[in-house]
């Protein structure tokens, strides 16, 4: 996978990562000319379309268009499933998960991404292990946050 | 100190966090720009705080901002900075940023290196793991050469969560730095038997990935990856293999056969997995459907896997039928699927989806474009010479009928590919083709002009036949120019011109009014073109001014050619004036030459032989690989010097000077040796000899029939002429339409004909090998070319280099990883190991000095090298082979081991035991053990029988037969079997020989292997283990029946009740007493011998035994096994 998108109906991006390292002002070109294919095109329509050399697979859910960029040989269902899975995979931290979440949390939905995809590859296809990995690394992220404020905290938890 | 945190922390609350930034923008929507300015302006304030806490929030917040589209590259510096916070909340934001703001040209990148190999050997598995993540987005050709080393060490880390994201993180160390790939590469391997499915599925990702570019160095995992494919349980790595597996099969055939089966019982699984995405689809009815979508997967592997499988089309068929009814469902993903899926089928089995044209141009009309670009690349492959005017006629409509420019753009490239693949084999009527060609030249707004150019030059260069009806068509094409010239972008449609003007000037001869077209090409409008299209346009009219000349030779009337430079010498200075230097140039050159003929043409001079002169010749095609091909000649070096080098002493207005003469030897342009002209008049000559004795060489002479082979007795067929009263002149008229009918009406003509023809051979033969022509639907070779048609092939330079050239992308870099991953590997190969850069920097120089100094051993190591790799070159066809052969190498060093554990005596192998009941036989269980990857099976156990013992067999077999083993043996498996012999003496020890054959089946065949191997019936093994009371073992030893003997051990310094615990073990006896320090023992033989042994702790044994020879070997055997240890 090159990249994957997140935007919403209104033509915001919300989310983007990029697995192959591209000039700033390249993304900003290739995501604005993306976000009007995709957005110009009929619900009914199929989920695929093909795109300077690249395939582009996008799935709409609610507001929020998902939308990656895969290589000629990749396998264009599996690649619903993997939008699919990180969508569940979304849901299943934030609980019910609504565009807002992501945009307020949005470095949360960012580790999420990185827990599940690593350089456009799946990294873990059990749902449960990433979401262990979140929560733990989550674990340690508000532990100091705690004993930044109280010193005894931190004596117990070191 | 402290109430400096304590400040920073009062500060933070006051500060604007993420949500804050968030919820601002949105409530800013009128003037967002101005709104994130402030908060831009305040963030810096924020990074210039020492609190880490207040820079990582402003980091977050920039990180947000980048995603809108803000610049944050100047924070560059404050990222790294996060990131190297030792929090782990505050590493993890600073990471995200670096991975989403930073990319190959951030120079910070640098500093980065050791911070990120600090945070990889973290103890916290999730700093390495964030640290791993991040740098899987920006790792750049530094970091990866210099971290490569610390992630090939993380993937044998305890933790399986960091073994995973460090294997995957390879595949991307590999592209940035590909000297890692081998030194990593076993490592890698290993990590296919992960016990952790995770790292397991991690890399089979890799190694799918690097194969899938480069299958054929990865041709001798098959293996593995066949036993992976049968064992695993995860579908998504289910699905890499198999994918893996289609781009291996190509390479070795007979891997598909291999995989059919296996496939066959992995399909419902698939069916389950694809069921349940189609489920996700939020479609119900779609799920009815996944079988089909199974089905489709699997077909795109099978396809190459049947390649070699004949028998495979009637299940094609079936495929393609059953692809129909998704193409024909509603649902637009599954119509996209299933064409798709077409299309691969396309490949390789063109005939069956060819009957399905009516479906596939059906959905050229469907509202999506996805769906149209992939019908349209269906069409491609089902033209025959049959259809394609038809095709390209429904083509022709769509393209009048589309909206949007991209999509108008595709089906005029799809046009042109269709017409012109494999050197234009289905084009039968050419003329039909020009006329499709200049049709298109009016499509608005196109960007492919350039390529209807270069089709129309290479139509009428090639096809000598069709020049007459092209220089028309271009003719009338230059008259309307005015209606290209609109568009005068590049690329744009105006091209055509280019193309037109050069054709009316090469082929002038073919012109009916020459003089009409010149005035044409020198129209004042002409200077609005572009500048490399008015080049063409002077040039050439000075082509068509000749031919006028020649037109007008030997007429007492010279007023046309005189009218003819008088239009010229008019014309020309505005071309002089023009601004571009080329056309500037040529202008110039043509006019005086006019000026001049226009003299002699006053005198009454002949001028035009002179002038044609000018433009002799023919100028042939050149194949676009031409130049790469050319042989370097012998005794050329390119990068030799011609002249002495400057000495670099030369005086300083020298300089510049020296500096181009250094820079040219980098581009290794072929340089012209110095020849002399006899010489190269001699070489030509021996060329044109060579060329004429090589029956190989196709000469570019009319004469030549290269094209259209396989039609029968092309030569008979009398060509039709084409009534060329067909409205040339009209333009903005479909001419082409009129050609389909014509070509029709040809072709009936043609049918009834032949038909005639046959008729009379049928009458005269009268045999019935006629019926083969009757009637039906003319089949393809029916159809004959409209004119004869000479396609001219292009050009190669003699003694062009055989194909090697590699058509990928010279940028690509998967080129770089395309390596040997078989080669052993070379210490100079071994991946930079953490060292400090800038000392390295300082060594090489040195290193240089020393590689020179023992520069008398360096040429020859390279010599082998290169001769090495020679070799490899020549012997490419039979490196399958060997690949194979080489596993079979394997396979006998397994066997090896296996024969070394029937020597070592281990008794895992095998086990001789002797059967009471019978005093005469002894068991012997053998434990076979497959330990290579093929499958072993029809085993056959033989035995030469000694006098004294012999292999007992099943009733009415001879004494030579052996015994069938009675089980298979797959990969990994080991079984028991056990044998039967009749021995008649125990007491001395016996060696048998044998035989094992089996046969080895792995992907290619099965071949008959044999095994060698010898029983050792030693003398322990007839005793059996019996227990002795003390007062019967007394009353024995006082008997006086038994013959006594003893030996010492020597150098056995062991705890003593170890030292029986061996004896009981390995020898069979059973401790009768212990008292203190020694020890009785107690034995039996098979045939009722006792042995009685009294071990002491001085490490002496006395024994007794009624028969000598037995003890003694018994005895013997002890020894031995206390030698052993």
């Amino acid at each position: 996978m090159r990249f994957m998108l997140l935007f919403s109906r209104q033509g915001k991006l919300r989310l983007q990562k990029w697995y192959t390292a591209t000039a700033e002002r390249d993304k900003k070109k290739m995501v604005r000319e993306l976000m009007q294919t995709v957005l110009a095109r009929k619900p009914k329509m199929c989920s695929f379309l093909e795109w300077r050399d690249l395939k582009i697979v996008y799935k709409r859910y609610a507001s929020l268009y998902f939308c990656c960029a895969i290589e000629e040989q990749d396998n264009e269902l599996i690649t619903l499933e993997i939008i699919h899975r990180f969508v569940e995979l979304l849901d299943k931290y934030f609980g019910s998960v609504c565009e807002l979440d992501i945009i307020f949390n949005f470095e949360k939905a960012y580790f999420i991404l990185d827990e599940f995809l690593m350089g456009g590859e799946i990294q873990d296809t059990s749902k449960k292990s990433v979401l262990k990995a979140i929560e733990q690394a989550d674990l340690l992220q508000e532990r100091p946050r705690g004993d930044y404020f109280s010193n005894s905290a931190s004596t117990h938890c070191s | 100190m402290a109430l400096k945190i304590v400040k920073g922390s009062i500060d933070r609350m006051f500060d604007k966090n993420l949500q804050d930034l968030v919820r601002g923008i949105r409530n800013h929507k009128e003037d967002e720009a101005k709104y994130i300015s402030t908060c831009i302006d305040e963030i810096k304030q924020e990074l210039k705080q020492d609190n880490i806490a207040v820079k990582a929030n402003a980091v977050c917040k920039l990180t947000y901002l980048q995603m809108l589209g803000y610049d944050v590259s100047w924070a560059a510096f404050n990222i790294v900075e996060v990131m190297s916070s030792s929090k782990f909340t505050y590493k993890r934001i600073g990471y995200l940023a670096a991975s989403q703001c930073f990319h190959e040209s951030t120079d910070v990148i640098m500093l980065t290196t050791n911070q990120i190999r600090k945070d990889l050997s973290s103890p916290n598995q999730y700093d390495t793991g964030v640290a791993l993540t991040g740098l899987s987005c920006f790792v750049t050709p530094d970091l990866a050469r210099d971290l490569a080393n610390d992630i090939m060490t993380l993937m044998s880390h305890t933790k399986p969560y960091i073994r995973k994201k460090a294997v995957l993180i390879m595949y991307k160390v590999f592209l940035k730095y590909p000297e890692s790939l081998r030194p990593a590469f076993p490592r890698l391997k290993e990590k296919l038997e992960d016990p952790d499915p995770g790292v397991q599925s991690a890399a089979v990702n890799v190694i799918c990935e690097l194969a899938r570019r480069n299958p054929k160095n990865y041709l001798s995992l098959a293996p593995l990856f066949f036993k992976l494919m049968t064992s695993s349980t995860n579908n998504w790595v289910l699905i890499k293999i198999i994918k893996l597996f289609g781009a291996l099969t190509p390479l070795e055939p007979r891997l598909g056969k291999k995989l059919i089966e296996p496939l066959t019982n992995l399909i419902h699984r698939i069916y389950l997995f694809f069921s349940q995405i189609l489920h996700h689809l939020s479609a119900i009815t779609l799920v009815c459907f996944s079988w089909l979508i199974a089905f489709l997967f699997f077909i795109t592997v099978l396809i190459s896997l049947s390649s070699g499988m004949p028998n495979h089309s009637a299940s094609i068929q079936l495929c393609v039928q059953k692809l129909r009814i998704l193409i024909e469902d509603s649902d637009q993903n599954l119509k996209y699927l299933g064409l798709l899926a077409m299309s691969k089928i396309l490949k390789t089995h063109p005939k069956s989806v060819q009957s399905h044209k009516d479906l596939i141009l059906q959905c050229l009309d469907d509202k999506d474009e996805s769906i149209r670009l992939r019908a349209l690349d269906l069409l491609y492959g089902m033209v025959s010479k049959k259809n394609l005017m038809e095709i390209v006629k429904k083509l022709m409509l769509h393209v009048d009928k589309a909206e949007g420019t991209t999509y108008r753009d595709e089906l005029l490239t799809k046009i042109i590919d269709i017409c012109s693949q494999s050197n234009y084999q289905y084009i039968t009527n050419f003329e039909w083709y020009i006329s499709i060609l200049v049709e298109l030249t009016r499509l608005e707004g196109t960007r492919h002009g350039h390529l209807i150019a270069s089709q129309m030059l290479d139509v009428a260069i090639r096809v000598k036949a069709i020049r007459v009806f092209a220089v028309a068509q271009m003719a009338t094409l230059l008259d309307n120019a005015h209606m290209l010239t609109g568009n005068t972008q590049r690329n744009g449609i105006c091209e055509v011109l280019y193309a037109a003007a050069w054709i009316c000037g090469e082929f002038s001869e073919h012109l009916e009014n020459p003089m009409e077209t010149l005035e044409a090409m020198l129209r004042p409008k002409v200077a609005t073109l572009p500048g490399h299209i008015q080049a063409v346009y002077v040039q050439n009219a000075a082509k068509l001014f000749a031919t006028v000349l020649k037109s007008q030779e030997g007429n007492t009337d010279s007023t046309t050619a005189q009218e003819a430079s008088q239009l010229m010498i008019d014309r020309l200075p505005l071309f002089v004036q023009s601004a571009n230097l080329e056309v500037q140039e040529r202008a110039s050159c043509i006019l005086q030459l006019v000026k001049y003929i226009q003299k002699l043409q006053q005198k009454d001079v002949e001028v035009s032989e002179e002038v044609c002169a000018l433009f002799a010749g023919e100028l042939n095609p050149v194949a676009p690989k031409a130049q790469k091909k050319v042989p370097i000649p012998d005794g050329l070096d390119l990068d030799a010097w011609i002249n002495e080098p400057p000495s670099e002493s030369e005086s300083e207005d020298e300089q510049p000077k020296a500096i181009f003469s250094k820079e040219e030897p980098k581009h290794s342009r072929p340089r012209h040796t110095e020849v002399d002209e006899k010489e190269l008049a001699r070489r030509r000559e021996a060329r044109k000899q060579e060329q004429a004795n090589n029956p190989f060489y196709i000469k570019a002479s009319p004469s030549s029939q290269k094209v259209y082979q396989e039609t029968p007795g092309v030569e008979h067929i009398p060509v039709v002429q084409i009534d060329l009263s067909v409205p040339l002149k009209v333009p903005g008229l479909p001419m082409s339409d009129q050609y389909v009918k014509l070509e029709e009406e040809r072709r009936q003509k043609e049918r009834a004909e032949k038909k005639k023809k046959d008729k009379k051979k049928r009458k005269e033969k009268r045999s019935g090998r006629g019926k083969k022509h009757d009637s039906g639907p003319e089949s393809e070779e029916d159809i004959t070319p409209a004119h004869m048609v000479d396609i001219v092939t292009e050009e190669m330079p003699e003694n062009a280099l055989p194909s090697d050239d590699d058509e990928r992308d010279p940028a690509d870099p998967h080129k770089a990883l395309d390596i040997d991953l078989d080669k052993p590997l070379a210490d100079s190969e071994k991946l930079p190991v953490r060292s400090h850069r800038a000392a390295e920097v300082l060594k090489s120089p040195a290193e240089d000095e020393e590689g020179e100094n023992v520069s008398s051993l360096e040429p020859k190591k390279k010599s082998s090298k290169e001769k090495r790799e020679k070799k490899k070159d020549k012997d490419k066809d039979r490196k399958v082979k060997m690949l194979f052969d080489r596993r079979l190498l394997r396979l006998i060093s397994v066997m090896l081991t296996f024969i070394f554990l029937f020597y070592s005596f281990d008794r895992k192998a095998y086990d001789i035991q002797g059967n009471l009941q019978d005093g005469s036989q002894v068991v012997v269980s053998v434990i076979f053990e497959n330990k290579c990857d093929s499958f072993l099976k029809s085993m056959e156990f033989n035995v030469l029988d000694s006098l004294n013992s012999k292999l007992q067999r099943p009733e009415g077999s001879g004494p030579h037969d052996s015994l069938t083993i009675p089980f298979q043996l797959p990969p990994g498996v080991s079984n028991e079997a056990r044998f039967v012999f009749t021995v008649q003496s125990i007491i001395m020890p016996q060696k048998l020989k044998g035989t094992l054959t089996f046969i080895v089946k792995n992907e290619e065949s099965s071949t008959h292997e044999k095994l060698d191997f010898k029983l050792h019936f030693t003398c322990t093994s007839y005793l059996i283990t019996t227990p002795c009371y003390s007062d019967a073992f007394a009353k024995l030893l006082e008997s006086g029946d038994l013959k006594s003997s003893s030996i010492r051990l020597e150098g056995v310094n062991m705890p003593f009740h170890h030292l029986l615990a061996r004896i009981c073990f390995h020898h069979h006896f059973s401790v009768v007493e212990r008292i203190d320090s020694c020890a009785s023992m107690y034995s039996r033989s098979i045939q009722g011998h006792h042995v009685c042994l009294l071990v002491k702790i001085t490490v002496s044994v006395d024994a007794k035994c009624d028969e000598p020879t037995l003890l003694g070997n018994v005895l013997d055997e002890i020894k031995q096994t206390f030698s052993q240890c």
